[in-house]
């Protein structure tokens, strides 16, 4: 698992450039399944055939960054975010870009911190003019957090966990069910701009038409100091989702991912997630409407370039999965 | 001309007949077949030899407005906005209520009769209402009913040069260049799906459904867009400039163009020496947001007229760019022919 998860999560796909993931999760899972496809918005669907209910299981595999709007006459790059990005985590911090191009981020004089917002600040990529910059980078262009992961114990500081935890859960699911007969059709879908609002999801979902559907992703924890009220901790499982921003889980599958979970003796928590969403949204709103639920890895500082989780949620999180897939769908939840 | 008829034509989100009937009347002759949906969408098909792909060319007919909401015993109309309206711009503008268009002016108590800490701020929506001359409630309710869409009573004006000066060109300049494009004797192999979208400024409703009943190959959505260019605005913050061609946009808060699109219209600009620039906001949305997202998917894009003072009673656009954005698509369209679809 960790050797997998610092492949990913050091990789680089922010939303709306994922082509760099995209071709390692291919390489991950091609001989894992049937079939491998890639739809038009780059969505990245491996695909289980067989008999039984087909049940989607999605990740996305973006990552939130930032997109280069404006280069001035000095070679300094004006930009704005992609997915949700607080400036003041950005001081200190570098941006990359596909081509292997780093970046500082700087800040225009301010009298007062908090003053600071994203169309104040720029990014320094070294360059002496406009047009040396302009051979680097153009507008449009988008870039991730530069960051290498750190594997402390059972805990991991990285970048991008949200949701290349998620993947990694998606990944190792698929090769512990490789070569074994299981009663349903699996869709594993690794899911684009997620981070833009949930929206490879949507195209991907009505592609697959499930009968049932499942996310993984990260949620957040309440368990650092003056924390937040949440009942979630890293290190105590898995989390099963109750309800976030987009969904409110389907209580037949909550319950059955719950008796499943005690059944195999897995770790898990309840997770009630108030502000942010997941691929789980539209999936159940997909057509005339998909059973869904939504297993999360607890993570601490989200969308920040030093996350960090525990490694056990995540191995837990696959036997779950398994656990899930193995089970006869349509008589459980259907 | 057409610039004219369609920027100062009445088409408040919902209430889009009049627009709709205007572009019917230019397009028709040049297609093969125009349908109305149940949005109200206007649909022109042009087929060619080979029917595919289906390219599907959208431009909104809506324009923000007013919409009367209650009506005063003394006959003045109680109002809120339809789509993005910037309530410190409404005070003492000239209206037209409804299709019929009574005619009406934008008012609030005078200044004489203000509170100091009233004067110092600008009006919101509850401090304005609207005098159509009735001296009464029965009078008002024979001019106008609760509902009624209203307008900026703008006219068409060319100013300067190459510019022109109007209410509505979001996106009435959009309906342009997608008319001109249908109105070319060129027919092009593969199958224009041409959509006149209803109630985009309250969402990009119209889109959504055409889109899904159309099931296009690629989609290219033509908007006016905001253009910065003035006192006031740091370069960075422009987004376009009148003048420097029509504007690409690589993403903005509704969707993420697809790069070998914008790769594309690139190209053929270089080629055909088109100017053209890059949109450098990502804020506001557009119908290609809601296209991109029907059914499994559709590679969109956005070409749009640098447009001043958007969402106001009146903007300005270089007309340059209209005609620049046309010369583009058409040479988009001919490298569809020439080399099929940049994926």
């Amino acid at each position: 698992m960790k050797d997998l998860l610092k492949n990913l999560v050091e990789a680089f796909g922010p939303a709306g450039n994922e082509g760099p993931i995209r071709e390692i999760l291919r390489t991950e899972v091609e001989g894992l399944v049937d079939e491998v496809k890639v739809d038009a918005l780059g969505n990245l669907i491996a695909i289980r055939k067989g008999s039984g209910p087909r049940v989607m299981i999605a990740a996305h595999m973006d990552e939130i960054g930032v997109i280069v709007t404006h280069i001035d006459e000095k070679g300094f790059l004006r930009f704005s975010n992609i997915g949700g990005i607080s400036p003041f985590m950005l001081i200190g911090q570098r941006v990359v870009f596909a081509n292997g191009t780093v970046g500082a981020f700087g800040a225009e004089k301010l009298d007062d911190i908090k003053d600071l917002k994203l169309n104040k600040m720029f990014i320094d990529i070294g360059a002496k003019d406009e047009k040396s910059a302009k051979e680097k980078v153009t507008i449009g262009d988008i870039g991730a957090f530069y960051r290498q992961a750190n594997f402390q114990g059972d805990r991991v500081i990285a970048k991008s966990l949200d949701n290349r935890a998620g993947c990694a859960v998606l990944v190792k699911t698929l090769k512990e069910l490789a070569g074994r007969e299981i009663p349903n059709q699996v869709y594993a879908v690794f899911t684009v701009q997620e981070e833009l609002g949930l929206r490879g999801a949507k195209t991907a979902a009505y592609g697959v038409n499930p009968d049932v559907g499942f996310a993984v992703d990260v949620t957040g924890t309440g368990d650092t100091p003056e924390a937040p009220t949440m009942a979630v901790k890293l290190g105590e499982g898995p989390t099963i989702k109750v309800k976030d921003s987009v969904v409110l889980t389907h209580p037949r599958v909550r319950q059955f991912m719950m008796e499943v979970a005690k059944n195999k003796g897995i770790p898990y928590q309840l997770e009630i997630l108030e502000r942010g969403g997941t691929d789980t949204g539209p999936i159940h709103l997909t057509r005339e409407g998909v059973p869904s639920g939504a297993i999360s890895v607890p993570t601490r500082y989200i969308h920040t370039p030093s996350e960090m989780a525990d490694i056990n949620d995540m191995e837990n999180a696959v036997k779950l999965f398994v656990a899930i897939l193995e089970a006869k769908l349509d008589e459980a939840i259907l | 001309m057409l610039l004219k008829t369609l920027t100062e034509a009445f088409g408040v989100s919902g209430q889009e007949q009049e627009v709709a009937g205007i572009l019917r009347e230019h397009v028709s002759p040049h297609c093969d077949k125009v349908e109305t949906d149940a949005l109200r969408n206007v649909i022109a098909i042009k087929s060619g030899s080979k029917g595919s792909p289906k390219v599907m060319l959208t431009a909104h007919m809506d324009e923000i407005g007013l919409m009367v909401m209650y009506i005063e015993k003394s006959g003045t109309l109680r109002f809120k906005s339809i789509g993005g309206v910037d309530p410190r711009v409404l005070v003492s503008k000239s209206v037209y209520v409804g299709r019929n268009r009574i005619p009406g002016v934008i008012g609030a108590k005078p200044i004489h009769l203000q509170k100091r800490e009233e004067a110092d701020k600008p009006f919101d929506l509850d401090g304005l209402f609207i005098d159509i001359g009735a001296k009464d409630k029965d009078e008002a309710e024979r001019l106008v009913n609760l509902g009624d869409g209203i307008i900026f009573a703008t006219k068409y004006e060319d100013i300067g040069n190459t510019r022109a000066k109007a209410k509505a060109f979001d996106d009435r300049i959009g309906c342009a260049v997608l008319a001109r494009l249908l109105m070319m004797e060129k027919r092009w192999d593969f199958t224009i799906q041409g959509v006149f979208t209803a109630q985009e400024e309250v969402g990009g409703r119209g889109a959504q459904v055409a889109s899904y009943a159309l099931e296009p190959d690629i989609a290219i959505a033509f908007e006016g867009t905001t253009a910065s260019d003035v006192p006031g605005s740091k370069e960075h913050l422009y987004s376009t400039s009148l003048g420097k061609g029509p504007a690409l946009t690589h993403a903005d808060a509704s969707f993420v163009a697809d790069p070998r699109l914008v790769r594309r219209l690139m190209e053929v600009a270089e080629a055909k020496g088109i100017p053209y620039q890059m949109r450098e906001l990502t804020t506001g949305g557009t119908d290609a947001g809601r296209i991109h997202l029907s059914r499994e998917g559709i590679p969109a894009g956005l070409v749009s007229v640098p447009t001043r003072y958007i969402h106001s009673p009146v903007s300005i656009i270089d007309k340059n760019d209209f005609e620049n954005a046309i010369k583009l698509m058409a040479a988009f369209l001919d490298s569809i022919e020439e080399r099929g679809l940049p994926f």
